[in-house]
């Protein structure tokens, strides 16, 4: 096992420095000059050239490239444009809410998701199937900042049941329970659908297979039939599916992030944003570049533990 | 090959049509072009009127969803939004369509070295999650509605070049091409007379898959800030904009929402129902 | 033990009397097993043979009681088990039987086991079922059964998963997972036909003598005349759901009486003689399309008028212990 985890880590880094070569190319090749953007078509030509100093993008590329991919092995992010503080001091100060966001919404999304995928797989047709098909398709259809409007509305707004701002990371446990109760459900309806989509079909096909009959053949009821032997099996699609919308989980924690003005990395994307400032933005993908690559391997590992047919390989 | 070719069984076209998602989907979708092509004439007021006699305005019956800080009509901006939204969406599609699949066909189609390139790069830019790599290109490129189509429509374009790759190298699979390479057709022929129209109900279903992709990714940055510069009304922008009167003014924020969730339910509904329709084995 | 189950042996243990099974077919309800009566003893071997689709399979499922609900049910007849209504019982009761009385293998070891369980547990499992063994004396027993069916190093690879047997391994642990608890009655589906011939022939002689160790009743299911000659000792030859020869093994392969018998043993290649194989003209007719009376009659060389009436399994005059759905051969 332990083999079959040095393998998968070392086969992510060429993925790795691909993603980050597009990172860079994005952020320092694709706008051309960023002094235009950043100080508008007015600014002097020595502001502009000073500017560029400051970016180091008055050096050839390749040094570019090969210093920020130096930097990157070397876990420097750079410093801010705006605050000249070191990134990675700032992205470590708000990971924490938002990898517990992320956690959260993959925790509701497969301990909702994957019941009612079941029920819906054994009484096909049957109400829990319809309303397994009506919350997969909302799941699928709401954007992330709209759900999360809605429910605001509803709970923070109308039925003042949570509060709309979430309190700071020095409050008791039961507020930051209650604020991150909202984000979570936000965030997870989209893990819902897709658990239960997968396990649906997955657990209709599995129903359906030879080694369903053996366990009924040796008086397995249909409890253990469909729990132990079936969902063993539909546990490997699960993962898959898990794994990969792990990225998109990552993209809307960001705007359930914003619309609940939770910190997290979402904010410092606004921030970044509203102040121009290339260096913290190029800062952040290469944070959720790494984040991605980390999910891919977690997911392989995962699929280590739930199918042995992988390790063995 | 199925029981269904054999017996002469139920086309894509019947199958699509007794399926009351797809049926739905489409209603709701045509409908909602239809009122983006005829807004001039369905809007109340005009969308940027400014009325400061009544800011933050309930809904009433004059205002029906009520009107927004500087007093303009939520509906008719809506309405006018749909105009935007929509547009976008389709024209980044059609453009990420058009692209992602002329590269894949060529990819499979030719196989080697450039396939494996095209394939490399490909998968590199799908392992970013779309909604951030549309976030970084507008950000880098700055919020225009050109630069926002060609984020969008880059996002789509590896999706599109993977899928129609792997449908091309299917039909090499069955021979198909290689027959059409006898008849001394030439590869231009072949990929877009012979390959393409073959392949074309993948790529019809992801399309419409995506199309509710782009209308939410547009949303979804209009909403962050980096749409379609003011006063342009788009559903995104107006649902920011309620969003900052969100607690003295929620229903200003309604109103886009419900838009934008209906032409995201409709195109997943679509999406769904011809998937159902062209590949019997997937129906549920 | 052994006492008690050789007084027993002569007993039937399995007992099917007057069995339609219904199918569903594009909505309709069809019978796909027409009133099939038979009994198999203790230490008796009894072979269901005919082509795929004749419903031998069918008959094992409805005795098992493993019919999918939506789309197959027992309509008619009764199926005794060890002097157990299998057809009458609840499906709790039901589920009591399997595995612990009536055991079934099946033809594919490859997808009969599940990919993600260990094979001790998998064996292990009835046990705690049937026999409220605790995980780990179940998985004591597990070793010593696949001891019993020549598991190498069974101590070793009882924590092994299937995709690490061989398709022969597979279907010895099977065999040790339905024999788990000491069944009197076991279902053998096609047991060997996804095997090797060397293979078969092992796992065919490791049930032969588990057979006579435990005194198993055994209905064997399988196209195979072959295996049919080596181990049974009465066959029942189906056809379009109906049993159309009913014979002790002898006097079967001595004189296969029924036109289709005849068919399937001129289509079986044999070592001792030069002559042609012969394919049996035409196909099974599917369900909807099955002729009322006798179903053989359409690919029949000795058809008559009278076919289209269904005859009845009568006993051959010469020997009684044979008997013939056929209203030329009765006669």
């Amino acid at each position: 096992m332990l083999g079959f985890i040095l393998k998968r880590l070392l086969l992510a880094i060429p993925t790795l420095v691909a993603v980050l070569t597009v990172v860079f190319v994005l952020v320092r090749v694709v706008p051309g000059d960023p002094t235009l953007v950043i100080l508008g078509d007015q600014a002097s030509g020595q502001a502009r050239a000073d500017l560029r100093a400051k970016l180091g993008i008055d050096r050839p590329i390749v040094v570019q490239y090969a210093d920020f991919l130096g930097q990157v092995a070397t876990g420097d992010l750079g410093r801010s444009l705006a605050t000249n503080r070191p990134i990675l001091d700032d992205v470590a100060h708000v990971l924490p809410y938002t990898i517990e966001l992320t956690l959260a919404a993959i925790v509701i999304g497969v301990a909702i998701g994957v019941p009612l995928g079941v029920l819906a797989a054994r009484r096909r047709d049957g109400v829990a199937d319809w309303f397994a098909r009506i919350v997969s398709l909302l799941g699928v259809s709401f954007p992330a900042f709209v759900s999360g409007i809605l429910l605001l509305i509803v709970f923070a707004v109308q039925l003042r049941w949570f509060p709309v701002i979430s309190t700071p990371r020095t409050s008791s446990v039961g507020d930051r329970l209650g604020s991150l109760v909202l984000p979570a459900l936000n965030l997870g309806l989209l893990m819902v659908a897709y658990v239960t989509r997968v396990t649906r079909s997955g657990m209709l096909k599995a129903l359906g297979e030879d080694y369903v009959r053996t366990a009924r053949a040796k008086g397995m009821g249909g409890r253990v039939v469909v729990w132990r032997h079936a969902l063993r099996n539909v546990l490997i699609p699960i993962v898959t599916v898990v794994g990969l919308y792990l990225g998109a989980l990552i993209g809307n924690a960001v705007l359930t992030e914003i619309v609940f003005n939770r910190p997290g990395l979402g904010k410092l994307i606004v921030t970044a944003l509203n102040q121009r400032d290339y260096n913290l933005l190029q800062g952040l993908m290469v944070v959720a570049a790494f984040g991605i690559i980390l999910a891919n391997v977690l997911t392989d590992i995962t699929y280590g533990l739930v199918d042995p047919r992988v390790t063995a390989r | 090959m199925s029981a269904a070719t054999v017996t002469g069984g139920p086309t894509a076209w019947q199958r699509a049509r007794r399926s009351p998602g797809l049926v739905i989907g489409l209603m709701v979708v045509v409908g909602m072009v239809l009122v983006a092509v005829f807004a001039p004439w369905l809007a109340p007021y005009d969308p940027d009127e400014q009325d400061v006699v009544v800011p933050l305005a309930a809904p009433s019956a004059e205002h029906l969803f009520g009107t927004d800080y500087f007093g303009r009509d939520v509906l008719s901006r809506v309405i006018w939004g749909a105009r935007i939204s929509l547009s976008i969406g389709i024209v980044s599609t059609a453009a990420g369509v058009i692209v992602g699949t002329a590269i894949g066909i060529v990819a499979g189609y030719f196989g080697g070295w450039l396939d494996r390139a095209i394939t490399a790069a490909a998968d590199v830019l799908l392992s970013f999650p779309q909604l951030i790599m549309g976030l970084l290109l507008v950000a880098v490129l700055g919020a225009s509605t050109g630069n926002l189509i060609l984020a969008i429509a880059v996002t789509a374009v590896p999706a599109f070049i993977r899928i129609a790759r792997g449908s091309t190298l299917a039909m090499r699979e069955r021979d198909f091409v290689d027959s059409c390479r006898v008849l001394g057709f030439s590869n231009l022929r072949i990929m877009f007379g012979h390959v393409l129209p073959n392949i074309m109900d993948e790529i019809v279903v992801l399309a419409s898959l995506w199309l509710a992709t782009a209308i939410r990714t547009e949303s979804t940055l209009a909403f962050i800030g980096l749409g379609v510069p003011p006063p342009t009304a788009t559903w995104g922008s107006i649902v920011r904009e309620g969003f900052d009167n969100l607690l003295d003014a929620p229903w200003l924020s309604l109103c886009p929402s419900l838009a934008i969730l209906a032409v995201m339910i409709g195109l997943n509904l679509i999406g769904d129902g011809l998937r159902d329709a062209t590949d019997p084995k997937a129906a549920p | 033990m052994s006492a008690a189950l050789v007084r027993q042996s002569e007993a039937p243990l399995l007992q099917v009397e007057g069995l339609t099974t219904s199918i569903r077919v594009g909505g309709a309800w069809r019978d796909a097993v027409r009133e099939v009566s038979f009994t198999v003893a203790g230490r008796e071997t009894v072979a269901l043979v005919g082509e795929s689709g004749c419903g031998k399979s069918l008959t094992a499922l409805s005795i098992m009681g493993l019919l999918a609900a939506k789309v197959g049910r027992v309509s008619a007849g009764r199926i005794t088990v060890d002097g157990v209504d299998m057809v009458a019982a609840s499906e709790r009761q039901r589920e009591a039987m399997r595995g612990d009385r009536v055991a079934m293998i099946f033809q594919e070891p490859m997808t009969s086991l599940n990919p993600v369980l260990t094979i001790g547990f998998q064996i292990g499992e009835a046990l705690e079922r049937h026999r409220g063994m605790s995980r780990k004396a179940a998985r004591a027993r597990a070793i010593e059964l696949l001891e019993r069916v020549r598991v190498p190093s069974a101590k070793a690879r009882i924590d092994a998963y299937p995709h690490q047997f061989s398709g022969g391994m597979r279907q010895r642990v099977m065999i040790a997972m339905a024999l788990a608890c000491e069944p009197r009655v076991l279902i053998a589906d096609e047991p060997t036909t996804a095997l090797d011939v060397t293979i078969q022939a092992q796992v065919l002689a490791l049930l032969a003598e588990l057979q006579r160790e435990v005194g198993l009743a055994i209905l064997l299911i399988t196209h195979n005349l072959g295996v049919v000659a080596s181990v049974a000792d009465r066959v029942l030859v189906m056809y379009g759901g109906d049993v159309v020869e009913n014979a002790p093994v002898r006097s079967f392969f001595a004189r296969p009486t029924h036109p289709y018998s005849e068919g399937l043993l001129k289509a079986m290649p044999r070592v001792d003689s030069a002559g042609e194989l012969v394919a049996i003209p035409g196909h099974v007719p599917t369900l909807p399309d099955m002729p009322d009376g006798c179903r053989f009659q359409a690919r029949c060389p000795l058809r008559i008028e009278r076919c289209t009436e269904r005859p009845p399994l009568a006993p051959l005059r010469a020997d009684p212990a044979h008997e013939v759905r056929c209203w030329v051969r009765a006669s």
